[in-house]
Order: C-alpha cells, then sequence, then structure tokens
C-alpha cells in the first residue's frame, strides 16, 4: 500500500481559533477510514484543506505518486487530481433529474467549450445506469431529484462522486438523518467503493463507524488523538476523557 | 443536431411559429407592402419590441439560468447602437458634405473633405476633428466587428476582474450598476469623442438608401430585428438545453458543487457573461437605426433595472418568458407614458397614467414577485403539462 493522501504538520487558525493544531494524517490506496471527533475537533476544516476551499497557514498537503503539493490549487484542479467530496447536507441539484445529476459529474472534459459541444455517448448512459443501479436509484433516473426523499439524496450525491472516478472520496457524516434501512444500504455502498480507491468517511455516530470496519482517526482540538481499529481507540483512556466518555455520560 | 434539437423542445417550435405568423401580419399590413393597415411609427416600434425581446432573452440566460444578476446589460446594447450609429452618421454626413462640395470649381483634396465631415458631426461639441474611436466609421464590415468585439471586450474584461475575484450575489449587481453608470457619464462628456449628451441622431437615414422611404426601411429593419430575436432565441434554447444547461444552472442553484465537480466556475460565468453581452451589442445595433437616435442617457444604470424587471416579470429561467415580459412591459409603457391610457377621473383626483405608469409598474413588480415568482412565463405550466 503506498501513500495516496499525506497531510503533515497542517495548522489553521481563524480569528484566533486554532482549528487544526499541527494535523497529520496518511491516507492510502484503497483504504477505508472513519474520522471521528466531537464538534469542533476540525473535521471540516480538514476537509477544506484537502480540497482547497481553505488554505492552510503551515504545512504540506502531498498528492499521489509524484508527491504533488495540493496547496494553492483551486477546488476545480484538485477534484481533476481525483478527490471527489459530499457535503454534510446533501447538495444535488434540486432542479435536474437524476439522470442529469449524475451526467454532470461523469469524469469528461471540463472546459465550457468541451461541455458546449458535448455529445450524450452510448458509454456514458451506460456509466450512468451502472452508477444507479449502485445507489439504487435506478428507477429515479428520470425524477427530479428535488423529489428524492433525504436518504436518496445522500446515495445520489455519493453516486455523483463515483460518477466522478476519484481516486479519494471524502464523505462528510453520510448517515445523518437516515433510518437504520438507509444507514446498512450507505455503509455497503462505501465499504464497495473503498475496494477500489480510498474513502475518509467523516461521521459523528459511532455505531455507524462500526458498521464500516476499518482503521479510525479521533480529532480532537484540531489534533489527531489516536489511531487504530475501532475497538483499540475506544480503549484509549484519553479518547474516552475527551470524547466518548462525554457522550456516554 | 439542431434539428434534434429541435424536435425535442416543443417550446421553442412555438415560439418559432408564433413569431413568424406575427412577422407575417406585420409584414403583411405594413404600409411598405401596400396595404398601409398598421403605420410606419408602429412597425417602427414592433422592431424595437423586438430588439428589446431579444436583450431580455440574453439577460434571462445571464440571470434566469446562471443566476448573476448583471444590471449592467444595457450598456452593452447600447455600445452597439453607439458602434452602428458611427458609421450611419458618417456615412450620411460624408453623402451631404460630397453634395455641396461637388459644386466648387476646384475639387476638394480628401483633408477638405474629412474636415467638413468632422465639423458637420463634432460642431456641436465645438470640435471638427475626428477623435481616434472614428478611426473606422468611414466602413461598415469593422464598424460592423466593433458592434460584436466592444461588448464582448468590455464583457469579457470586466467579468473576467469580477468572477476571478469570487464577487457574486448583491456585490455583482452593484459593480455592474458602476460600469453602466461609468460608461454613461463617460459618454456624457464632450470631450468623449461621441458629441457629449447630443449623443448620435437622424440615424434612420441609412447611407446609400437616400431615396428609399422610411416605410421600406423600417419593414426591413423589423424583418431583420424578427430574424434576429429568432437566431438568437434558438441560439440560447440550444445553450441551456444540454449538458451546458446542467453546468450553468447548477451553478446558479449551487456554486460549491459545481467547483468540488470540477468545474471552473469563473470560466463558465466568463462564457455566460460574454456570449449574452455580444447579443445584447447585436440588439442594440438594430434598434438604434429604428429609434433614430442614441445618448447617454440610454444607458444610465436605470435601463438595466428595468430589463431585470421585464425579466422577473416575464418569468424567470425560461427564454419565452423572457420574451412576454419584455413585449408586454415595453409596450404597455410607451402606451401609457405616450398618453394612449384614458385618464381616470376619480372625482377628487384625476390619474394621469404619464405620472402614475412608474406607480403601477412598481406594484406589478411587487405583486409577481411576491405572488407568482415563476412570471407571466409560469402560466404555460398550467396550460401544458409536462411530457413525462
Amino acid at each position: 500500500m503506498t501513500s495516496l493522501l499525506e497531510v503533515s504538520g497542517v495548522s489553521k487558525t481563524f480569528d484566533g481559533f486554532r482549528a487544526i493544531n499541527d494535523l497529520s494524517i496518511q491516507i492510502s490506496e484503497p483504504e477505508l477510514r472513519a474520522i471521528i471527533g466531537p464538534n469542533g475537533a476540525g473535521k471540516t476544516t480538514f476537509m477544506d484543506i484537502v480540497t482547497g476551499k481553505t488554505r492552510p497557514d503551515e504545512g504540506r498537503v502531498l498528492w499521489g505518486e509524484k508527491n504533488e503539493s495540493l496547496l494553492g490549487l483551486s477546488e476545480a484542479e484538485i477534484a481533476n487530481r481525483g478527490i471527489g467530496r459530499k457535503f454534510q447536507k446533501p447538495t444535488v441539484f434540486e432542479d435536474q433529474t437524476v439522470r442529469q445529476n449524475l451526467a454532470m459529474a461523469l469524469k469528461n472534459p471540463r472546459g465550457p467549450f468541451a461541455v458546449l459541444f458535448h455529445r450524450k455517448t452510448p458509454q456514458g448512459a451506460q456509466r450512468i445506469e451502472e452508477i444507479a443501479a449502485e445507489i439504487g436509484l435506478t428507477d429515479q433516473l428520470t425524477r427530479t431529484s428535488g423529489e428524492l426523499s433525504h436518504g436518496q439524496k445522500q446515495w445520489l450525491e455519493i453516486g455523483m462522486l463515483l460518477a466522478q472516478d476519484p481516486r479519494l472520496l471524502l464523505v462528510d457524516e453520510p448517515a445523518a438523518g437516515m433510518t437504520a434501512e438507509e444507514r446498512e444500504k450507505t455503509t455497503d455502498i462505501l465499504r464497495r467503493a473503498a475496494q477500489t480507491r480510498a474513502v475518509v468517511v467523516v461521521e459523528h455516530d459511532m455505531e455507524f463507524v462500526r458498521r464500516l470496519d476499518c482503521k479510525v482517526t479521533v480529532l480532537h482540538e484540531g489534533h489527531v488523538l489516536a489511531e487504530g481499529p475501532l475497538d483499540h481507540v475506544t480503549s484509549d483512556p484519553t479518547v474516552i476523557d475527551v470524547y466518548l466518555g462525554r457522550s456516554d455520560a | 443536431m439542431t434539428q434534434g434539437f429541435l424536435v425535442t423542445n416543443r417550446s421553442v417550435r412555438w415560439f418559432l411559429f408564433t413569431l413568424a405568423l406575427f412577422t407575417a401580419v406585420i409584414a403583411f399590413g405594413s404600409e411598405a407592402s401596400g396595404t398601409g393597415i398598421f403605420s410606419t411609427s408602429l412597425v417602427k416600434t414592433l422592431g424595437k419590441t423586438l430588439c428589446l425581446c431579444l436583450i431580455a432573452v440574453a439577460m434571462d440566460v445571464v440571470w434566469g439560468y446562471c443566476g448573476i444578476l448583471s444590471l449592467g446589460h444595457f450598456a452593452f446594447f447600447g455600445i452597439g447602437g453607439y458602434a452602428i450609429g458611427m458609421w450611419l452618421m458618417y456615412g450620411r454626413t460624408e453623402g451631404i458634405v460630397m453634395t455641396s462640395l461637388a459644386n466648387q470649381t476646384i475639387p476638394p483634396t480628401p483633408q477638405e473633405v474629412s474636415d467638413a465631415i468632422g465639423g458637420q458631426i463634432f460642431g456641436v461639441v465645438g470640435s471638427s476633428e475626428f477623435p481616434l474611436i472614428w478611426s473606422f466609421a468611414h466602413s461598415l464590415p469593422l464598424q460592423l466587428l466593433m458592434v460584436v468585439l466592444v461588448p464582448g471586450l468590455l464583457a469579457l474584461v470586466f467579468g473576467w476582474l469580477a468572477f476571478r475575484s469570487r464577487v457574486t450575489g448583491v456585490y455583482l449587481s452593484i459593480l455592474t450598476q458602476a460600469m453602466t453608470l461609468a460608461l454613461s457619464l463617460y459618454l456624457f462628456q464632450n470631450d468623449s469623442g461621441l458629441r457629449g449628451n447630443n449623443g448620435l441622431s437622424g440615424l434612420q437615414n441609412i447611407p446609400g438608401f437616400e431615396q428609399t422611404s422610411q416605410a421600406t426601411i423600417s419593414l426591413v429593419f423589423f424583418l431583420a430585428s424578427a430574424a434576429a430575436l429568432a437566431l438568437g432565441y434558438v441560439l440560447f434554447a440550444w445553450v441551456v438545453a444540454g449538458k451546458m444547461g446542467s453546468v450553468i444552472m447548477g451553478i446558479r442553484d449551487n456554486e460549491a458543487r459545481v467547483r468540488f465537480l470540477g468545474y471552473r466556475v469563473e470560466g463558465y460565468k466568463l462564457f455566460v457573461f460574454t456570449l449574452t453581452a455580444i447579443v445584447s451589442g447585436i440588439a442594440g445595433a438594430l434598434y438604434y437605426p429604428q429609434a433614430g437616435i442614441i445618448n447617454p442617457a440610454e444607458i444610465a444604470p436605470i435601463a438595466s433595472i428595468y430589463l431585470a424587471v421585464w425579466v422577473a416579470i416575464g418569468g424567470r429561467g425560461r427564454l419565452y418568458g423572457a420574451v412576454i415580459g419584455a413585449a408586454l412591459v415595453s409596450l404597455l409603457s410607451s402606451w401609457f407614458t405616450g398618453g394612449g391610457a384614458p385618464d381616470v377621473n376619480l372625482g377628487l383626483y384625476r390619474i394621469q397614467w404619464t405620472d402614475w405608469w412608474l406607480v403601477l409598474l412598481g406594484l406589478s413588480f411587487v405583486c409577481v414577485t411576491l405572488f407568482f415568482p415563476k412570471g407571466i412565463g409560469g402560466l404555460f405550466d398550467y396550460l401544458v403539462r409536462k411530457p413525462s
């Protein structure tokens, strides 16, 4: 396993608040990784830094075999390197159909003129069918995505990430607001995706993380507190103190 | 490709059919065709209205589809008008000067001719020198190129600066207002080279067609405006129908999501802004020969705000809505302000529509925004069932 993403010594301060403090995380390919931590632990800021939304004050973010620095690249450039991001709140284009949403995300040239003269291809249509089957929305392709249920929107957004064919998926709280059954399906989708690529899941819900059955990184105050299998980190006294202990109390 | 696109877009076919029918009826009834049912001034008004419909369609693409509330598109419209106006005025003045100099015993030198034309054109602002920007005014092809190039380049530079700095929402709207205001104020100056507040006039006279009646000229411009509207409509309908439409509507609804999908949002906004600016310039170049005069007041900030009001009343995000809004509101406006509407006598107070029209317009804008956010075009949703 080689390192796909290497975040080292990254810090970020917002108006005196240290959101990220000397954070170092390595993600391999393929890998499924869960990042947990209480509110304000820096999970979302970590994703913002990797995807180019936020510039860190110091530290390095290196990508791929060539160890290319992602700092200074725009969001679109980073996305085209192969990093897909799912937001906490489902963000799909509600006025457009499920098929249009997926078609927009499909890996194709992204320039305005390439898109203007874009023609639908049989391969593209087939790929959309495959992804729709994967996320269980085959029957919903012609529906306006605003009409979908909350869970279906979450899956559609994951499907849009898969359509981008990224090497790394960053998924922010995919199970929030889902029923038990929907969570199970979401777990399956993510675990299958992680067989061929790196998937990083930020999650609050311990039960969901347990089902993912993967290496866990615990963040606290912008710093890695513990890393390892779930049972290992949950037995760590410092973790129990800052996070688990509190939620049990 | 275009054929398949027309087959799948019923509203485009309906629009083209309606426009063709309307154009045929007006052309048949015009004075130029001999029937004289419609006066030449009515034909001119309708021709101008078609140009306003064209810029409204462009506004709908940039605002209704891409979510950029530009309050400066009339600047591009005005630039298009000035660009064609320079050729019209130069050509006509040249004709007059040549006629008057023809009787002289010694043939005039080119310098004398140029000075005489300059004196005629710029006498009102106390000058006779041709400014640099009039370099191409003698040539129709070059000046037509300016109709496209100048609005396009201005939009490209302005858009590049604004979108690259990620100026969005109300701040962008204010910037576009500032752009059109700055341009208008600049043109008001006598040394701007475009005759200050006098503007360019006599534009209804086409050089080389001095013997042609205004009835014929008005009909030709009416037909040209209808053709431009049809072409512009089909072009924009094609742009917003495909994947491009998906992306720009995505930018309207969630810009960040589109970025994280790997699209460079700035490039798309710039493309839409520039393309619509060019079409606005063409609309202006067709409008002002029918209006006969252009002056800096035409590109005052309020004009671009009216444009947004038309599109909002007609219905954003649907091209035919923009056409309906622009046609209805601008025609009603000239009816009310032109004294066509009878005064309403309330006994104590007489409502004179020339004063009260703006109140009525403002009121209907508020009502549409509050109660019919989809505008007049939204009514079609009730008439036409969605093809499933």
